[in-house]
């Protein structure tokens, strides 16, 4: 779907439904949190998750931060594993259209609200935008603990020991840290927070960030923040350093060197070629007239 | 270990004060009052429900007594209350000055990851963050409790009772506590791996100066390990005093039936 057509969507706004389809009351409710939240950064404030007309995996959370937060004037862009056509992408982007009438765009520069599943995109962001990630498990000391009010104990006193053991299995078992997505990181020194379950590639990118960073977790009911410029580092051990994925070779497409590329099966016969995820990263490239081929 | 056992040698490490916890009807620990000196091994003894369990788990912070302190004194000679610090405090401390070795290895490890992560787990919750040097201390610890450091990535359920025990007592060791509790250290075990536990324990116990408060109803773990006894009955100590003399010339007369093991302990 393109800029123009989502737009035109947009000019007929659906009768019978509040602004962005929540309630005043509810949408002030979640900007408390998110106030709190963003005074609080990387700590998981629960709110009172309302029922919405997607399923749970569809980005509930997310839909609900983005609800909140929009205004008339705002442009929005969603992304789903770094795509602006997936199914995913696609019906949120219309639903905030009918219900909000908001102009909507594919392109990262243009959005001043960016609603992501699965990635950041590449094109750097400003602190004129906010990203609004979906989350389904906001706790990232959840496999360790399954207790909620042992691991509030444990944010509430910074004791995060426990994360370290799992980094150490992972080198023992693996011999490096085989966590490759919703790679945990400390936020501002404080607070350990799961990125979501963005690519390790994405982590580098969290960190004083111009944007600011909302998550949001439907079903788990609870929203956290990165303010803009704020540290996030990723945890690892002095001898096995965080590092992200590195591919041999560049974008299919577009010849990009510096982004996160997916690996696409092109046929029966095992062949295989590697594109960006990031679709507006690559189109943009290619419009402006980089190939894959001319390398 | 000379340094803080002269310091320390007429200062308890540990005084109890007058603890009590009850569970519904049942007067479990009843004001029980004890001083444990530094290096000290002192058994608490008595029959099966004799509250030994309940006084530990007190004693060691694990639970909240209905009355009494229990004063802890750290190693720059402070006293604190475990009971009155607040809980940051209180689980530091755990992790660096004290040790649980529970009676049940299952509840004393965890299950979920390595022999190494459970010994290493203290130093990466004290900020170590360097894997190889984690690993060499989780290498060095598992030799020194007598099992084969090649085990260091298996899991514990796939280590023998015996050898769960030994990576309980290295887990907790390996932060270098100075007061250690335990809880029938050598229960479950068969006879033969019993006897080399003790003398593991007993050499570790002298060479690191540990004071120990270690609960069993098995008066010859007490002979073995214990400087002094302490006989329970009903939540209540019946008497207290040096092992040979209570072992050898009991003066209580519920302790003369539990020595003389008409008692079922
Ligand atoms: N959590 C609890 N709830 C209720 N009663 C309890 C609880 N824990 C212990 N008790 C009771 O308190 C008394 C003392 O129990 P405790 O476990 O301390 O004894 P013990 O001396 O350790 O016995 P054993 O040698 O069998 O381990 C018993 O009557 C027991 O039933
Ligand atoms: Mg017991």
């Amino acid at each position: 779907m393109s800029a123009h057509a989502d737009s035109l969507a947009a000019a007929q706004t659906v009768e019978g439904y509040n602004f962005a389809y929540l309630d005043e009351q509810t949408k002030r409710m979640i900007r408390r949190s998110l106030l709190k939240a963003v005074a609080i950064p990387g700590y998981q404030v629960p709110f009172a998750s309302r029922e919405m007309p997607l399923p749970y995996g569809w980005g509930t959370g997310g839909i609900q931060v983005t609800a909140s937060i929009l205004g008339a004037c705002d442009t929005l862009k969603v992304i789903d594993q770094g795509a602006d056509d997936t199914t995913n992408a696609v019906n949120i982007r219309a639903f905030f259209a009918r219900t909000a009438g908001v102009a909507t765009t594919t392109r990262t520069e243009e959005a001043s609200v960016i609603q992501t599943r699965h990635r950041i995109p590449e094109t750097p962001l400003t602190d004129q935008q906010i990203l609004v990630y979906q989350v389904p498990i906001p706790e990232p000391l959840r496999w360790l603990e399954p207790r909620e009010r042992e691991t509030r104990m444990l944010h509430a006193l910074g004791e995060y020991g426990l994360m370290q053991v799992s980094l150490y299995e992972d080198i023992a078992q693996h011999g490096r840290i085989a966590k490759t997505y919703n790679y945990p990181v400390q936020v501002s020194g404080g607070y350990i927070m799961a990125p979501s379950p963005i690519p390790k590639f994405d982590n580098p990118k969290l960190h004083r960030n111009p944007a600011l960073q909302l998550f949001g977790a439907g079903r788990e009911k609870r929203i956290y923040a990165v303010p803009p410029y704020t540290d996030v580092r990723s945890l690892d051990f002095d001898d096995y350093p965080f590092d992200v994925e590195h591919w041999d070779t560049a974008c299919a497409l577009c010849g990009a060197t510096d982004s996160y590329l997916d690996e696409i099966v092109t046929d029966d016969a095992g062949g295989r070629r590697y594109v960006c995820s990031d679709s507006d990263y690559c189109d943009r490239r290619r419009q402006a007239g980089d190939t894959g081929a001319a390398r | 270990m000379s340094a803080h056992a002269a310091r320390g040698a007429d200062h308890p490490i540990l005084s109890v004060r007058h603890l009590s916890k009850r569970f519904g009807r049942v007067q479990a620990v009843d004001d029980v009052s004890f001083d444990l000196f530094p290096g000290e091994v002192l058994g608490i003894v008595g029959e099966s429900g004799s509250g030994k369990t309940t006084l530990l788990r007190a004693v060691a912070g694990q639970e909240a007594p209905d009355t009494g302190a229990v004063l802890y004194r750290d190693r720059w000679g402070g006293l604190v209350d475990l009971h009155a610090l607040p809980e940051g405090r209180r689980r530091r401390l755990h992790r660096t000055d004290l040790g649980l070795v529970q009676q049940n290895p299952r509840d004393g490890l965890r299950m979920g990851v390595s022999a190494g992560a459970n010994v290493g787990e203290r130093l990466m919750a004290l900020g170590h963050r360097h894997y190889g040097t984690i690993r060499q201390s989780a290498h060095d610890w598992l030799a020194r409790v007598e099992v084969d450091p090649a085990r260091l990535d298996d899991p514990p359920a796939q280590l023998s009772g015996g050898m769960q025990q030994r990576l309980q007592i290295a887990r907790n060791l390996v932060s270098e506590p100075r007061l250690v509790f335990m809880d029938e250290p050598t229960g479950g075990l068969d006879v033969s791996v019993q006897a080399r536990l003790l003398d593991l324990l007993r050499g570790l116990v002298g060479e690191l100066g540990l004071a120990v408060v270690l609960v069993t109803h098995d008066l010859g773990v007490a002979r073995l390990l214990a400087h002094r006894l302490m006989v329970m009955q009903a939540g209540r100590v019946v008497e207290t005093g040096l092992t040979d003399q209570v072992l050898d010339d009991p003066q209580a007369a519920y302790s003369q039936l539990l020595v003389s093991s008409i008692l079922p302990v």
